[in-house]
């Protein structure tokens, strides 16, 4: 047992022993250390102004990730280097993506800026990279401004963050890497006590976490914070016992099976995405479209299914895709269908202690199809006011299985099964044959008006969504049907 | 996305720092962390935290009960403050009294504070202040135009123009037309939220640090409220993070609650408003229904036009007046109209007080405009660019419905021309048609649309700034003047023509914050006329200290007055030179006076609302964008594809910085028209108080071709500080172009009807719209 959270910040290990279950990244740096370049626009996470960097050892590299500081919790640092705006120059000299920024007029308020410096630093170390606008305009979604309207930010990235990587932070490489290597020996489960039971745990391995979540079933577990960092800083719920699942290194795997792709918990969406765009394009773009650069760094995709909230963008697709989790509770482990997890709005087949462990994401056979929409009023970093996901089994044309999938249409991700079974028999390549199966998805969803969209449209473009990915499984062109994000990359499909 | 460089619009004269893309002031500090914004300031100590509470379930009702006793016992608190423990008047309205800091018998709107938590922590005084037990008593709350217009109820007087006679142009006009338009309001989202450190003195003083676009207000309402003399109450603005309007009248509230806070208790006390309180508390930019109607003749020449404002104040008048009054003088956009009837009322609903942003009115009138001109265009079978040119200002059609003469109507043929030949709009007009034709899902939209925007502060007195310039003994130059700082680059501008008078380098100047104890009594930063007016007050005191400095230095070296100059750090007297600081010293033994005050008040203007006439603009900016959008018809999604921007900024003193304005201001004027949706419910709730659900554009929103220039002028006509125009926000309203290019793309989809096409263009109105032009086609 450890009772000190340790991490790496300006080649020094921090060590702190006085650590809230709930204490924020941000609210350290300035209520504590005074280190005020690092601001709160939001506190949730939405604005990317108070975004620091945060290294890792991926596979023997140093890898820096933006993160919101305002929703990750400080015991989250452990094994991990921080840095903040204020380390990147070096001796007065600005780092190179802080120099592009003033060579191209990017900051007018400055409010944002040191947010979007730290994106760019992260840019920066990111290797293999395409030096497009896209890259940079995806890479910086996370960051608002409401200056300059962008132009001059995603100039300065394009000049400072596609050349050679030489900075103070690249030359002591080796160094932060060392550091971070004997963190991580350090295999000892981290126990942080508070008064009246409260606590910040962070089990190293899948073990203890089990017996720990059975232990202290009213605990909450954390992956990324990227929602539960809300409950504290927006909600105010006070969370007394906090258990991380980010050192438990059994929990971070991905890899590609022959018939899918089998996920730990702690994989990140940003981890997943690559692996995901593997299975089909549009499966892709949506993960890029999840969050932001910043959320996708620190949130999981076990932790968007295990909250249940009723718009997490991923599930309606991977229900599509016919996903299975994994759950455990002390030693004993079960398998579901994704679709059986969601049972009502925040209600899910999951116990007390119980713990979702793992996520298998089958691949597509020669012959699927699959579409997958995501409507929202803003392209990147937004909510889907209506998400559809739509797998079809075709033989000669004709659909012989269907599955698909709503978000925003019901109180859980959904299936349409009314609709789905009207599909069957239907040709994509004649919308006539599948007139029927449009006019079922009224029998299948009655949704609500919120703030993202009334039900009306809700339905109408439940209706439209699935045209659209027949109209195209039928053989138009997607540059024909979209516009945005047009299909395009490699796919494995199931061997 | 591209841009040209802005250097071919400067003038001819030589000048060494007017005129430069130099970087903002503090561009060095934002990139590294380091330059200081309210909540950075070091807290002195026993520095306390204040958090407003308001009930949660309650819009409109009468208080029935307030239990703090919770609040009070929440571990932390130090005292919670009410009603009754305002010293002076329990107002912190601009003007009428209608805007108690704590409501006490009524709460008018959801969010309205009721009483304040002081704690030894912000995060003790959040949690506290949820605790109070609130009852209230429902009464039934107006909150949609429709609503007040019913209850016929509004927070100031119905406001007209006329202009000639629009009954008699209704009944003659060949031609008639009329349509209705619902226009949303805006967050402003400074990135920065509202914040306020209050830090007690002796004697009843105060000294507040604070993130407020008008000092002067600022401190006179802290004063109002504490019951002390104006001169007892310092305000201090070094930088906002953004403001936008946002922070003209609303930063008040905020800082006086933080200095009764701080009166109260005798300690520092600091308030900073979190992100959601922030959204819901304070004014947006005012949503609109316009109603219009138009008579014209057969070549779609406007003859008359009747226009309804019916914009949505909010519980309080705030700066409703002022607003709706702008949106009224920018109903005609760029059009003559021979006859007119611009006809405002400004509706009293239990919403949070709607107020200053960017454009102040403009962009509504304008947008109600641009959508008579596209409508017209529709029922013509003409190009809409054709009938807009047609129906432009021009010599002898050339009297607004408020009755100034538009003389510079060139400037704004010259850029439209200059505009429709580079961004190859007859081109692309032909390529766009030929792809709508073969496209059934995505239709291409195309516009082309002018901004004519109107630059002075309508109420006349606020046309008027102040400076305070010394020069050290050592060649340093200390700068103040009453504008603010929030991101604009005004800063920076008003140093390089500080820089200029002195013929130093940019390093010898030192930009001080805005102070109510150096610049008395000053308007707001707002109504795009920061450097218009602080500028050339800064130049008027450098002016005359460098008066002085010739004078002195004639005579002690026998030089005629113009054989001395200011260049390059150093001062020439016909053969001899010295360093500023070198004839500074000596100036100074002399006993010469190096320090002034320069006052600058705009001249030329007149206004007299009660009559309506007079020429309340010293000039107009000008500009004009072209937009291509795609629409997909079948989930009303839609991308911008192009924009070209040609703006005029007459002589440019930064064209870096007018650029950054130009394309900034565009893309938050796209953001107002296509994603910002503010969403209230049937219960008057904000359900978009976060930006998990308010949608300003990210950088990907922004058209990957993106072109924009200045155009290049022959300078101000008007005689303004080194003949620049205002640049803060006019170039809000190019944006109009994305929102008629929707409008164009929509017209696709039955020939010859009109898109019923609300802002902002989010994709369900865009569905809206597509919806009822197949249906008006089937039927």
């Amino acid at each position: 047992m450890r009772e000190v959270v340790r991490f790496l910040q300006n080649g020094r290990v921090v060590e702190l022993a006085d650590v809230r279950p709930t204490e924020t990244v941000l609210d350290y740096l300035r209520l504590r250390r005074g280190l005020v370049g690092t601001k709160e626009g939001c506190g949730e996470g939405d604005c990317g102004a108070c975004t620091v960097a945060v290294g890792r050892l991926v596979e023997g590299r140093l890898v820096y990730q933006p993160v919101n500081s305002c929703i990750q919790f400080l015991g989250m640092l452990d094994g991990a280097e921080l840095v903040t705006v204020e380390d990147l120059a070096e001796d007065g000299q600005l780092h190179p993506v802080q120099q592009a920024m003033v060579d191209h007029h990017g900051s007018q308020c400055g409010f944002c800026t040191p947010g979007f410096v730290m994106s760019l630093f992260t840019l920066y170390h990111a290797p293999e990279k395409p030096a497009t606008r896209k890259t940079v305009t995806d890479w910086l979604a996370g960051n608002l401004c409401r200056c300059t309207g962008y132009r001059p930010i995603v100039d300065a990235a394009l000049e400072a963050c596609f050349t050679e990587i030489d900075d103070a932070f690249s030359r002591r490489a080796d160094e932060s890497i060392a550091a971070l290597q004997a963190m991580e020996q350090d295999t000892r489960d981290v126990f942080i006590t508070q008064e009246e039971g409260g606590f910040f745990a962070a089990p190293a391995s899948l073990d203890a976490l089990a017996e720990l979540a059975e232990r202290h079933p009213q605990a909450t577990l954390v992956a990324g914070a990227t929602d539960v960092g809300l409950w504290v800083t927006k909600q105010l719920r006070q969370l007394p016992q906090v258990i991380w699942l980010g050192r438990v290194r059994d929990l971070d795997r991905i890899e590609d099976t022959p018939g899918g792709v089998l996920m730990g918990a702690g994989t990140t969406f940003a981890a997943a995405h690559p692996y995901m765009a593997r299975i089909d394009p549009d499966l892709g773009e949506l993960w890029r479209r999840i969050g932001s650069r910043q959320v996708r760094a620190s949130g999981t995709v076990c932790g968007n299914i295990a909250n249940g909230s009723p718009i997490g963008d991923s599930p309606p697709a991977l229900i599509a895709l016919g996903a299975t989790i994994e759950l455990r509770r002390g030693e004993d482990s079960r398998t579901l269908p994704l679709e059986a997890f969601f049972i009502d709005y925040g209600k899910q087949d999951r116990e007390p202690g119980e713990i979702v462990t793992g996520l298998y994401v089958p691949r597509l056979d020669p012959n699927h199809a699959f579409r997958c929409f995501k409507i929202s009023k803003r392209f990147d970093q937004d909510i889907s006011s209506v998400l559809c996901a739509l797998r079809v089994t075709l033989a000669d044309g004709t659909i012989t299985e269907a599955r698909l999938a709503y978000g925003g249409m019901a109180a859980t991700p959904k299936r349409a099964e009314i609709a789905e079974l009207a599909l069957i028999g239907a040709r994509p390549d004649r919308p006539s044959t599948w007139a029927a199966a449009l006019k079922a998805l009224a029998d299948d969803f009655a949704p609500i008006s919120d703030m993202r969209a009334s039900d009306a449209y809700r339905k109408e473009v439940a209706r439209a969504l699935l045209a659209k990915a027949l109209v195209e499984i039928g053989g138009t062109p997607d540059e024909r049907t979209r516009v945005s994000g047009l299909r395009s990359g490699e796919v494995i499909h199931a061997a | 996305m591209q841009r040209e460089s802005g250097e071919k619009a400067l003038g001819a004269a030589a000048l060494a720092s007017v005129g430069q893309s130099l970087p903002h002031d503090s561009a060095i500090r934002h990139v590294s962390g380091s330059a200081v914004y309210v909540d950075d300031i070091r807290e002195p100590a026993g520095t306390l935290h204040v958090v407003p509470g308001w009930a949660r379930d309650a819009t409109r009702g009468r208080i029935l009960s307030l239990d703090l006793d919770p609040v009070r016992a929440h571990p932390g608190v130090v005292a919670v403050l009410g009603p009754s423990d305002v010293p002076g008047k329990n107002d912190v309205s601009p003007a009428l009294g209608d805007e108690p800091m704590f409501a006490e018998e009524e709460i008018l709107f959801w969010g309205q504070p009721l009483f304040a938590v002081v704690a030894t922590t912000r995060e003790a005084a959040r949690h506290a202040a949820r605790k109070a037990r609130i009852e209230v008593e429902d009464l039934p709350p107006l909150l949609t135009v429709e609503d007040a217009l019913a209850a016929d109820e509004t927070v100031l007087p119905d406001y007209q123009f006329r202009k000639g006679s629009p009954e008699t142009g209704l009944a003659t006009a060949g031609h008639l037309m009329e349509g209705s338009l619902r226009i949303g309001g805006q967050e402003h989202f400074y990135l920065e939220g509202q914040v306020s450190l209050a830090v007690p003195g002796e004697d009843g003083d105060m000294f507040v640090h604070t993130s407020s676009q008008h000092p002067s207000e600022t401190q006179h309402i802290i004063a109002r409220v504490l019951a002390v003399p104006d001169a007892a109450v310092t305000v201090e603005v070094r930088r906002m993070g953004g403001g936008f309007g946002g922070k003209e009248s609303q930063a008040n509230h905020w800082a006086a609650i933080a200095a009764i806070a701080a009166r109260a208790t005798g300690r520092p006390c600091k308030l900073r408003l979190d992100r959601d309180d922030d959204m819901i508390m304070t004014g947006k930019r005012h949503d609109f229904r316009v109603d219009w109607k138009l008579g014209h003749d057969a070549e779609g020449l406007l003859r008359v036009v009747d226009m309804r404002l019916f914009a949505r104040c909010g519980y309080s008048a705030d700066l409703s007046l002022g607003v709706v009054d702008r949106s009224m003088f920018h109903a005609d956009s760029s059009y003559y109209y021979p006859d007119a009837m611009i006809h405002s009322r400004r509706l009293k609903t239990h919403t949070c007080s709607n107020t200053a942003f960017r454009g102040f009115g403009g962009p509504q009138g304008m947008l109600a405009a641009e959508r008579m001109m596209d409508a017209l265009a529709i029922r013509l079978g003409v190009d809409p660019l054709d009938l807009r040119k047609r129906n432009f200002y021009r010599e002898g059609r050339d009297v607004t419905p408020y009755g100034m003469k538009v003389e510079e109507h060139a400037t704004l043929h010259a850029i439209v021309e200059e505009l429709e030949e580079s961004s190859d709009y007859r081109l692309r007009r032909d390529e766009i048609a030929a792809f709508n034709a073969s496209s059934p899902i995505l239709k291409k939209g195309l516009a082309l649309t002018p901004v004519k925007f109107g630059i002075s502060f309508t109420l006349k007195h606020l046309n008027q700034a102040g400076a305070l310039v010394h020069l050290y003994t050592d060649g340093s130059i200390h700068l103040n003047h009453g504008g603010t700082e929030m991101g604009q680059g005004l800063f920076q501008k008003v140093a390089q023509i500080v820089a200029e008078e002195f013929g130093v380098t940019l390093d010898k100047v030192k930009i001080t914050a805005t102070h109510t104890g150096k610049v008395p009594n000053t308007g707001p930063t707002a109504a795009s006329s920061g450097t218009d007016l602080n500028g050339m007050a800064a130049k008027i005191g450098a002016e005359t200290i460098r008066g002085r400095l010739v004078a002195f230095a004639a005579e002690r070296y026998q030089v005629a007055p113009d054989a001395i100059s200011f260049a390059g750090n150093r001062v020439q007297l016909g053969e001899r030179s010295m360093t500023l600081g070198e004839l500074a010293r000596e100036a100074h033994l002399a006993r010469i006076q190096l320090s002034a005050a320069g006052f600058y008040a705009t001249p030329n203007i007149t206004w007299d609302r009660p009559s309506a006439s007079g020429r309340p603009f010293f000039y107009f900016a000008y500009g004009a964008a072209c937009s291509e959008v795609t629409v997909d018809t079948m989930t009303g999604e839609m991308r911008v594809d192009r924009v070209d921007i040609l703006h005029d900024v007459g002589h440019s003193l930064n064209p870096a910085i007018d650029i950054g304005q130009i394309e900034g201001g565009f893309v938050q004027g796209m953001g107002w028209l296509t994603t910002e949706e503010l969403v209230w419910d049937d219960r008057g709730r904000l359900r978009t108080h976060a930006p998990s659900t308010y949608k300003i554009p990210t950088a990907s929103d922004v058209p990957e071709d993106f072109r924009v220039a200045l155009y290049a002028s022959a300078g101000n006509p008007s005689p303004t500080v080194y003949r620049s125009k205002a640049v803060g926000e006019p170039p809000v309203m190019l944006a109009i172009s994305v929102f008629s290019a929707i409008h164009d793309a929509l017209a696709n989809l039955n020939p010859g009807a009109i898109p019923d096409l609300d802002a902002p263009a989010t994709p369900e109105a865009i569905l809206h719209a597509v919806l009822s032009m197949k249906r008006s086609r089937a039927g």
